[in-house]
């Protein structure tokens, strides 16, 4: 793998940009593997990565149905924070944080990672005691996060509308100015180039359509589109679809899959500081460094592989953004999109080992996965390689369904997050 | 936005005067107390998600205010029919082969009532 650098750019330039080699390599698959990933998305690249990169096993390969990042990780709003409530959460979304700090570096690929901060709105009392609960929680744990007057927020975000006779008052907000945002085809292929620089396969267009199994239960590799290949450790990181591959191991799991919806406007020039978000009136929003005001919408209610959602739910969002910023009534939508999100009872993601030998998962990660990208690929690494969950990942089981020590997260936001 | 057939209203509304229940004929164990933590995480989180047919429950909460289930395809959207609840899984022509055996729930009790 050529290193990409200044240097580089400088010498293709001279070259008529002939010497650029292809990101990644697309093999025909082996017999055997070490390790199958399902999924090509962030997770399952990131996770083929660090496996490479900190476990040593390189005989992987990972198995995408569609193109790499094609999935949720080219679908989301590219939000990264990690001012959650539970030790759990903070956790695993801290650790994320902190690689995301350095990933571009890591993976020697621009991942655009801009700190620019996340800003929650509060509209009410509980808002406002529920969002100070979390900043307190946050720097107790050695989280940035601080508490702003609606003025300070105004001072941050200058298109904002503070004004008393606004539809949706503001009377605070919080501010993780470590929050912001990243180029999410980037993540996708910068750790696609750096697993394939360590001999991981990258198989696009291949799709799992069974998971064999043998005499004594353990998994022994999965039926393709391309044939059966076999495998010591299958490892499912498949967004959405989780619940219809681990079927196929007679896996069942809390969760059910809906649409979550975004939507980007026409290009703009630099008009909007950092994310925004209110949870009460249910607005997303950022600008993306083209210029497109990338927005969030929520998830349509029933569940559905259909990769659409309702329109009223993208005009409930798009009304409660025109409240917020009044500025922006008159911009164009341009794209709209969805992405099937598995979400489970308690809205906290499930990472661990399943009834199944050698068989292990990593899903639940609903409508809030991409933040957790680095973090998550990293700890399903180590479970991956070791058989049991990293210490940051331990509360994260499957088992908690069972024991019920659940992470309720769901009830800490108060909406999906 | 869906289109919903309420079998009470007996006819097509928006989906704006519906809630989604979740999955129908989950039958609630009527030994509560007595059952393991893995048969309560069965009946309680365990869901089978499926790509394709789904039996689920909906509310027509800003209508006739009752429960009701429906078999929906969760790919197109679209729903095979509507029925009242306590009725047994209906067969979709083409999509299931046979009827599995009627759960009874609590909602046989309520579709009867007046």
């Amino acid at each position: 793998m050529r290193k990409y650098s200044v240097f580089a750019v400088a010498r293709e330039a001279m070259r008529g940009h002939k010497g650029w080699e292809a990101q990644w390599t697309s093999p025909e698959p082996r017999k055997e593997y070490d390790v199958i990933i399902v999924g090509g998305g962030g997770h399952g690249l990131g996770a083929a990565y660090y496996l490479a990169k900190e476990h040593g096993i390189t005989n992987i390969a990972v198995i995408e149905k569609g193109w790499l990042g094609g999935g949720n990780t080219g679908r989301n709003t590219t939000i990264i924070r990690s001012n959650y409530l539970y030790d759990e959460s903070m956790d695993i979304y801290e650790h994320s944080l902190k690689l995301w700090e350095g990933l571009s570096q890591d993976l020697n690929y621009n991942v655009m990672y801009s700190p620019r901060g996340v800003m929650m709105l509060s509209h009410n009392v509980h808002d406002k005691q529920s969002f100070q609960r979390h900043v307190h929680a946050n720097r107790l744990y050695g989280i940035d996060n601080e508490w702003l007057t609606p003025q300070q927020a105004k001072e941050f975000v200058p298109v904002l509308d503070i004004s008393a006779s606004a539809r949706y008052p503001i009377n605070g907000a919080a501010l993780q100015r470590r929050g912001g945002t990243a180029r999410h085809d980037a993540v996708a292929w910068g750790y696609a180039r750096a697993a394939s620089d360590r001999g991981v396969h990258v198989i696009q267009n291949c799709e799992v359509k069974g998971i064999r199994r043998g005499p004594d239960g353990a998994v022994t590799g999965v039926e393709t589109s391309k044939g059966f290949i076999g495998a010591k450790k299958v490892a499912v990181s498949a967004s959405g679809h989780n619940s219809v591959i681990l079927s196929m191991a007679d896996v069942k799991l809390p969760l059910h899959s809906v649409p979550l919806q975004a939507l980007v406007s026409e290009p703009m020039k630099p008009i909007f500081p950092c994310v925004v978000m209110s949870n009460s009136v249910h607005a997303y929003i950022s600008q993306s460094d083209k210029g497109e005001l990338v927005i969030g919408a929520g998830t349509d209610q029933y569940n559905s592989y259909s990769q659409t959602g309702g329109l009223q739910i993208i005009t409930h969002t798009l009304d409660a953004i025109c409240e917020l910023f009044p500025m922006f009534r008159r911009v164009k939508m341009m794209r709209q999109w969805g992405g099937i999100t598995d979400n489970t009872p308690d809205r906290s993601a499930i990472q661990g080992v399943t009834p199944v030998k050698n068989l292990f998962v990593n899903c639940g990660w609903g409508t809030g996965g991409f933040k957790a990208t680095p973090g998550s690929a990293h700890l399903f690494a180590h479970l991956i390689a070791k058989g049991e969950p990293h210490r940051l990942a331990a509360g994260l089981t499957l088992d908690r369904f069972r024991t019920g020590r659940l992470i309720d997260e769901a009830a800490a936001a108060a909406v999906a997050h | 936005m869906l289109l919903i057939y309420c079998p009470y209203c007996e006819e097509e509304r928006s989906e704006l005067e519906f809630r989604h229940g979740g999955d129908a004929h989950v039958a609630r164990p009527t030994n509560m107390a007595d059952i393991s933590d893995e048969e309560f995480q069965e009946f309680f989180f365990l869901r089978d998600n499926p790509k394709g047919l789904i039996f689920e429950r909906w509310r027509h909460i800003h209508g006739c205010g009752r429960f009701f289930n429906a078999a929906r395809d969760t790919v197109s959207d679209k729903f095979y029919r509507s029925y009242k609840a306590g009725e047994p899984k209906p067969d979709i022509p083409g999509v299931t082969t046979a009827t599995e055996k009627t759960v009874e729930t609590y909602e046989a009790t309520e579709g009867t009532a007046k």
